[in-house]
């Protein structure tokens, strides 16, 4: 088991080498792009469910606001790929803003429905403006486009060089994510998941905090929309509709909700699953709803938190069971922000 | 009365009528929400079950009032079972997580009646009897829009009666107020928590018969309606009856004179409503402060 732990405290690396095979073991290159693009949205999701504790059922929002924005800029402006991304991101987490900064107004379930609301509002501005969004048809005609790194000329026209390109930027993006969840800031954030008033008890201007948070989970929510334009060429309707937002809570609470690379096992399994599923059932949906109850009654700590679980259990024979479901916290002092 | 009188209370009918069906859910979604702190995504699920096990009684014997009787029974044992068997599991945890379990079963109803009923829906057919325009005085107006009005206010009445003058009403509202406290006080918690549940999916199936000669019977009949009805729910006050009635009506009326004025935005507009109601009355319009 030691060697499991020295590679526990080496995630990224784990995770490198993970992104470098896992196209040899997955059916085709572009499952595998997608497996990586979603897993980045619900790790971006549970930035919020697992390590803020705000669940929010608008999330495609911003995915899709990052996936149109992406397309359209490189579609309308022909801009080079890379600055594409760095809109598409940057509306998501302009829009993010606005809706944290009212949604945060209301907790728990209030404020979930808030977030759909304004999750319904862009579905149907985009579905409205048709003749710039394609409405239900979804957006076509999306150039392909270099990096637009000088002296660099290469192109993301085929599936391989598609996934070389995701893989590198969602390792990029998850290392940034975990950066930000290791700072004092994500600790601050965890203090608030364990207790709201507590932590405003402690000084803390937890809605600003937590807005702070939102508005990061946007951005990367947006980030992996913009990449997922690219893995495609192409943006449907669906990416903005609630039950996309549905789907990344599924992910990340399959994967395990709280836990460092849960949300991106949860939605690599759920990816693959459809895939498989889909080809041979067209009623796949009714196996993502038993999954959904089952995770939910029987392993609501998901893959990756029952695991720890029965690793820490391994560890600690004597120690009392079951294990916390989540550790206290705000046992470590928060440290200065 | 000159022309655009006329077409204005047209709208204000065909408001009420599209808000009574609002009213309905989001009783039932309010009720369910206010004892058992269950945001229920799977009423939608129920509505449209209601609406097909509606369509197969009335295939089978003809008669609508009999399918109005029995599709809200069906939905309503369903429910029963679903409380018991699956929510009482995860009662002691947080209100998320019944949240996302009843996603799950949303999904997985949507699809059971697709395998049952088929993917292909059914065009809106008015019962015979309710087909002929009503005279209104100043205009015509489908009759049964007048009837689903009718349904809508006798069943809210019941309800709300149900509610203030039974012992049953009696602890469901103390519930609302405090659920520890009832069960504190010696009333079992399980039975009554299974009943209100039942009774509020009843009401989306009633919903759901009452709506498929309006609106038609497909499977994602309930997806949109159910956003809607948390709206209506949001907008009315979290929890709170009247407050679930009052938001029926308004946002039926909001989008019915919407789409008169201008068309594109009358599906946005509710969800802008409803922002501006959580921006200048956080606790919705009949909700009590917390």
């Amino acid at each position: 088991m030691r060697w499991l732990q020295r590679l526990a405290r080496r995630p990224m690396l784990v995770l490198a080498v993970a992104f470098v095979l896992l196209p040899l073991v997955v059916p085709y290159y572009a499952l595998a792009s997608h497996m990586l693009v979603f897993g980045l949205f619900a790790s971006a999701f549970d930035l919020l469910l697992g390590h803020t504790g705000l669940l929010s059922f608008g999330h495609a929002a911003f995915f899709g606001v990052g996936a149109y924005t992406a397309a359209l800029a490189a579609k309308l402006f022909d801009l080079p790929l890379l600055v594409c991304l760095l809109l598409g991101t940057a509306a998501a987490g302009l829009w993010g803003l606005v809706v944290g900064a009212l949604a945060l107004r209301q907790r728990g379930v209030a404020f979930a429905m808030l977030t759909l609301a304004f999750g319904q509002m862009i579905f149907f501005v985009v579905l409205q403006a048709r003749g710039l969004t394609g409405g239900d048809d979804g957006l076509r005609g999306i150039p392909i486009r270099g990096l637009g790194v000088p002296g660099f000329e290469w192109r993301l026209d085929n599936s391989l060089h598609v996934y070389v390109f995701v893989a590198a930027a969602v390792w990029l993006a998850l290392w940034a994510l975990q950066r930000v969840l290791a700072s004092p800031f994500g600790h601050v954030l965890e203090a608030i998941r364990e207790n709201e008033v507590r932590a405003r008890a402690c000084g803390y201007d937890t809605v600003r905090v937590q807005l702070v948070a939102f508005v990061f989970s946007a951005l990367f929510s947006g980030f992996a929309g913009a990449l997922y334009t690219f893995t495609l060429y192409f943006v449907a309707l669906e990416t903005l509709h609630w039950t996309l937002s549905g789907y990344v809570a599924l992910m990340a609470i399959l994967g395990g909700s709280g836990t460092v690379f849960g949300p991106l096992v949860g939605a690599g399994v759920f990816i693959l699953l459809r895939d498989i599923v889909s080809t041979f059932r067209d009623d796949w949906q009714l196996f993502v709803g038993a999954a959904f109850v089952l995770c939910v009654l029987l392993f609501p700590r998901g893959i990756c938190g029952t695991l720890q679980d029965v690793l820490a259990r391994r560890r600690a024979p004597a120690a009392e069971l079951p294990a916390p479901a989540v550790a206290p916290t705000l046992a470590r002092q928060p440290r200065e922000g | 009365m000159d022309a655009t009188l006329v077409a204005l209370v047209t709208q204000l009918f065909t408001g009420l009528a599209v808000g009574s069906l609002y009213v309905l859910l989001a009783v039932g979604l309010a009720l369910i929400f206010g004892v058992l702190g269950i945001t229920n995504f799977a009423h939608g699920a129920f509505f449209a079950l209601g609406a097909y096990v509606g369509l197969t009684v009335l295939g089978r014997t003809g008669n609508f009032w009999l399918a109005l009787a029995l599709a809200p029974l069906v939905v309503g044992l369903l429910g029963l079972a679903v409380e018991r068997g699956l929510m009482q599991r995860i009662a002691a945890r947080a209100d998320v997580m019944s949240l996302l379990l009843t996603y799950g079963l949303a999904i997985m109803l949507v699809e059971i009646i697709k395998l049952v009923w088929g993917k292909t829906g059914y065009p809106p057919t008015v019962p015979a009897g309710l087909q002929l325009p009503v005279n209104l005085g100043f205009a015509y107006f489908p009759a049964y829009r007048l009837f689903v009005i009718g349904l809508a206010l006798v069943v809210t009445v019941a309800v709300i009666l149900l509610l203030e003058r039974t012992d049953w009403g009696l602890i469901i509202r103390a519930a609302t107020q405090d659920r520890e406290m009832v069960s504190l006080l010696g009333v079992e918690n399980g039975r009554f928590l299974g009943l209100t549940f039942a009774l509020g999916v009843a009401l989306a199936g009633l919903a759901g018969v009452a709506a498929g000669p309006i609106v038609g019977i497909f499977p994602d009949m309930g997806t949109d309606i159910l956003i809607e009805s948390f709206v209506v729910v949001v907008v009315g006050g979290l929890g709170s009856l009247r407050g679930a009635i009052a938001g029926g009506l308004l946002i039926g009326l909001v989008i019915s004179f919407t789409t008169l004025v201008w068309p594109a935005v009358s599906q946005l507009s509710i969800f802008i409503l409803m922002a501006l109601v959580l921006l200048f009355r956080p606790q919705g319009l009949l909700g009590r402060a917390a």
